[in-house]
């Protein structure tokens, strides 16, 4: 069997029932992330192993297919470009930056904590896009090319 | 103290691997060993024994909780680390287009 | 309310690159141009407004122990001036240095987000946020150093990184051991409760942070990383990494932490004396015997940090302004050299000195450059390194440190012998050539001959008038310690 086709049939299958399960955890670990352990970073994670999984099961003239990586790199950019957006109107609106510049809601509801939800996602598009695009960089390496003498 | 001690050991096991082994892939082992030391470290003086984890709850009151400075710094640590070990990788995958080895005894292209 | 700025534009620029470039790299060149003399107008703001009061600034809007504060003091401004100035330099040498490399927009990304880390280590008043800024630069100069892509280029930059990382490891722990003490990360909060704690605990997170930004500085001791990185990056980075990385990650954390939070115990100034002396020597004599243009110019630069680190270990008013002088004029002439260097290399393909010969008619502006470049550096009256190194060497006479003083003068007897060297067998050989194949284009050119302009006219800054107004400010935060206390704690 070649490598681009992936692995067996059972890990395919699995793969293809749990990918949108591990992607919504990684979606409820983001927006939860003011109230619980978690929040950008480790939901990113989550969402970009989700992609990763499809690499490793399906092959990478698959996952190529699937999804746009080239997208990937600028949702990476945008994300941290939002980031700096909302910092530069707490400095816009309250004088500091990353400053809160929303309603602080009540304790313990979801649409809480002002920014901090918000900054939250954009942390999420970042690492969870960013992860992905670094394995994925380093997964398209050929060992034998590009070699001197 | 012992437990100081021991995350010591752990620090000083990543510094033999990066200074005795020649597989560059082993380095990048040992490096990320002596950074997981480092960051258990930092957790280690937030400890507090008999303490809760430092997350506020509903109708949980405000006790002896460990402190949550040290853990926030290792994630940021660990995230820098994250970054750190994908471009020694990627520089190792590079060099072993260049030099067809991993062997840093046959790396070595620049002396002096 | 300036002070967010110098991290917010390089950052913006660096992803507004990275989301607009598809494959050319002329939007790059503008929006980082750009970007670097914006931050070059916004420094001489603050270095103008600074001069009375600093300004400290809190992000999130909250109190100073519970946030991260940026201080803008004399100092820190001071080091923000010199980074968009040999940054102005190197992008405009880059222009078209790099696409003689290899063209691409990355190059442009990747040296926004070496000024950012740069710039958030100078101007940051919290110790975990200097170290991720600090990250933040060292992975850019990891993959700036890796850039051009040859089998060497990967090598340096495989052994920078992981000497990089085994320091970073190092002064995380010093991070820990010192919040362990003290409960708090804000320097200023630091400084002030340290003098209660226990002195040997103190002088080991010393010596620890020492070695780990010893290490970044490339103090003699810790230096292995800086030849093979400085001599295989491309000529830009190797000027921005000898001109402004070693001094911002190294020199400048060394003196905000033993100055200003550890208060210079003597021990920390002795090893200080005793390191600098051993730099200035040993990469003297390391670098005579070398033939590579740009492995004897990275050793000329640990000496030449060598003599920074000397005057900071006598540490009376006038060795701190020659310490701080020098870092001004090193930045500047090592830059130019290795412009020098890197354009020697483009033209003919080599950076053996035995292979050079008489480029005085083939490449004129070079030549001229790199001979007022070495007058600097050799410290001849009247170029700017002169008045450097004449103000250490009399600051150790004053205070009393006659075997320093003589180190001093050794290693700039030294310093004159080796790039005698380069000008004999460089630029002035006996080999003949009559046309080259690349010739130095317009922002090459314009980037030397700024550089070398600069060479002789910041030795006015040493007529007292100037002085005053300039080096003052900066030299009294360096020695009051604790003015820095009470300017960011505010009382």
């Amino acid at each position: 069997m070649k490598q681009s086709d992936g692995m067996t049939v059972i890990v395919k299958t699995i793969t293809r029932m749990s990918v949108w399960l591990i992607i919504l955890y990684g979606i409820y670990i983001i927006l939860h992330g003011h109230l619980t352990p978690g929040g950008g970073f480790a939901g990113g994670v989550i969402i970009a192993l989700a992609f990763l999984n499809v690499m490793l099961a399906y092959g990478r003239k698959y996952t190529e297919q699937w999804l746009n990586v080239r997208i990937m790199y600028d949702l990476v950019s945008t994300g941290a470009i939002l980031f700096l957006i909302i910092g530069i109107f707490g400095i816009a609106l309250k004088g500091s930056f990353l400053a809160n510049i929303l309603d602080l809601g009540e304790l313990f509801k979801l649409e809480s904590a002002g920014v901090i939800p918000i900054i939250d996602i954009f942390i999420g598009v970042i690492v969870s896009m960013g992860l992905f695009v670094m394995v994925w960089t380093l997964a398209v390496f050929h060992l034998e090319d590009g070699g001197e003498e | 103290m012992i437990i100081y001690l021991l995350c010591f050991i752990l620090f000083l096991v990543g510094l033999y691997g990066v200074l005795t082994k020649r597989n560059l892939i082993k380095i990048i082992l040992s490096l990320s060993i002596m950074e997981y030391s480092a960051n258990l470290f930092l957790v280690l003086f937030g400890y507090k024994r008999d303490a809760l984890f430092p997350i506020l709850e509903k109708g949980k009151e405000i006790q002896s909780m460990v402190d949550p400075l040290p853990q926030a710094l290792v994630l940021t640590s660990i995230v820098i680390e994250l970054g750190i070990t994908a471009m020694l990788v990627a520089l190792a995958v590079r060099l072993y287009q260049k030099y067809k080895t991993f062997d840093i005894t046959k790396i070595r292209r620049l002396s002096g | 309310m300036i002070v967010p700025y110098f991290i917010i534009i390089p950052l913006l620029a660096a992803f507004l690159i990275t989301l607009i470039s598809s494959d050319d790299d002329r939007w790059a060149i503008v929006i980082s141009i750009l970007a670097v003399i914006i931050l070059g107008i916004l420094s001489v703001i603050g270095f103008i407004s600074v001069s009375k009061e600093a300004i400290v600034y809190s992000m999130g809007g909250w109190k100073i122990p519970y946030t991260v504060c940026l201080v803008l003091d004399p100092f820190s401004s001071f080091m923000l001036f010199i980074i968009p100035l040999i940054g102005l330099a190197a992008l405009l040498y880059s222009i078209s240095y790099i696409r003689h490399l290899s063209k691409s927009w990355k190059y442009y990304a990747l040296f926004m987000l070496l000024i950012t880390g740069m710039n958030g280590v100078v101007i940051t008043g919290d110790l975990f946020n200097l170290f991720i800024f600090m990250e933040v630069a060292l992975f850019a100069a990891y993959s700036l150093v890796a850039y051009g892509g040859k089998a060497e280029e990967f090598e340096a930059s495989f052994k920078y990184a992981v000497m990089g990382s085994i320091s970073s490891s190092l002064i995380l722990i010093g991070i820990g051991l010192t919040y362990s003490i003290t409960s708090t990360l804000t320097l200023a909060k630091i400084a002030e409760v340290l003098p209660g704690q226990n002195p040997v605990v103190v002088n080991w997170i010393g010596a620890i942070f020492l070695a780990g930004f010893g290490l970044k500085a490339a103090i003699m001791p810790f230096h292995a990383w800086l030849p093979d990185a400085h001599s295989s990056a491309p000529a830009p980075i190797s000027s921005m990494l000898s001109g402004v990385l070693i001094k911002a990650l190294g020199i400048y954390v060394l003196i905000r932490l033993f100055y200003n939070v550890f208060g210079l115990p003597k021990i920390f100034s002795d090893i200080f004396l005793v390191l600098g002396g051993i730099s200035i020597i040993c990469a003297s004599l390391l670098a005579i015997s070398q033939w590579d243009f740009k492995r004897l110019l990275a050793y000329s630069s640990i000496s030449q940090i060598g003599f920074i680190l000397l005057a900071l270990g006598i540490g009376t008013r006038m060795a701190v302004f020659g310490a701080i002088f020098h870092i001004l004029n090193h930045a500047i002439f090592k830059s130019l050299l290795f412009f020098n260097a890197g354009t020697v290399e483009m033209a003919l393909g080599t950076r053996d000195l035995r292979k050079m010969g008489k480029l005085g008619k083939v490449l004129p502006i070079t030549s001229t450059t790199s001979m007022i470049a070495t007058l600097s550096v050799s410290g001849l009256p009247p170029f700017n390194g002169f008045f450097s190194k004449m103000i250490i060497i009399i600051a150790a006479i004053q205070a009393g440190f006659f075997q320093s003083a003589i180190v001093a003068v050794i290693g700039s007897v030294l310093t004159l012998g080796y790039f005698l060297k380069v000008q004999r067998h460089g630029f002035h050989g006996e080999k003949e050539f009559n046309e080259i194949t690349n010739v130095p284009s317009t922002g090459m050119r314009t980037a030397m001959i700024i550089l070398a302009i600069l060479c002789v006219c910041s030795s006015v800054l040493i007529i007292p008038g100037i002085k005053d107004v300039v080096f003052d400010p900066v030299i009294d935060t360096i020695i009051n310690k604790t003015e820095y206390i009470q300017l960011v704690l505010g009382r």
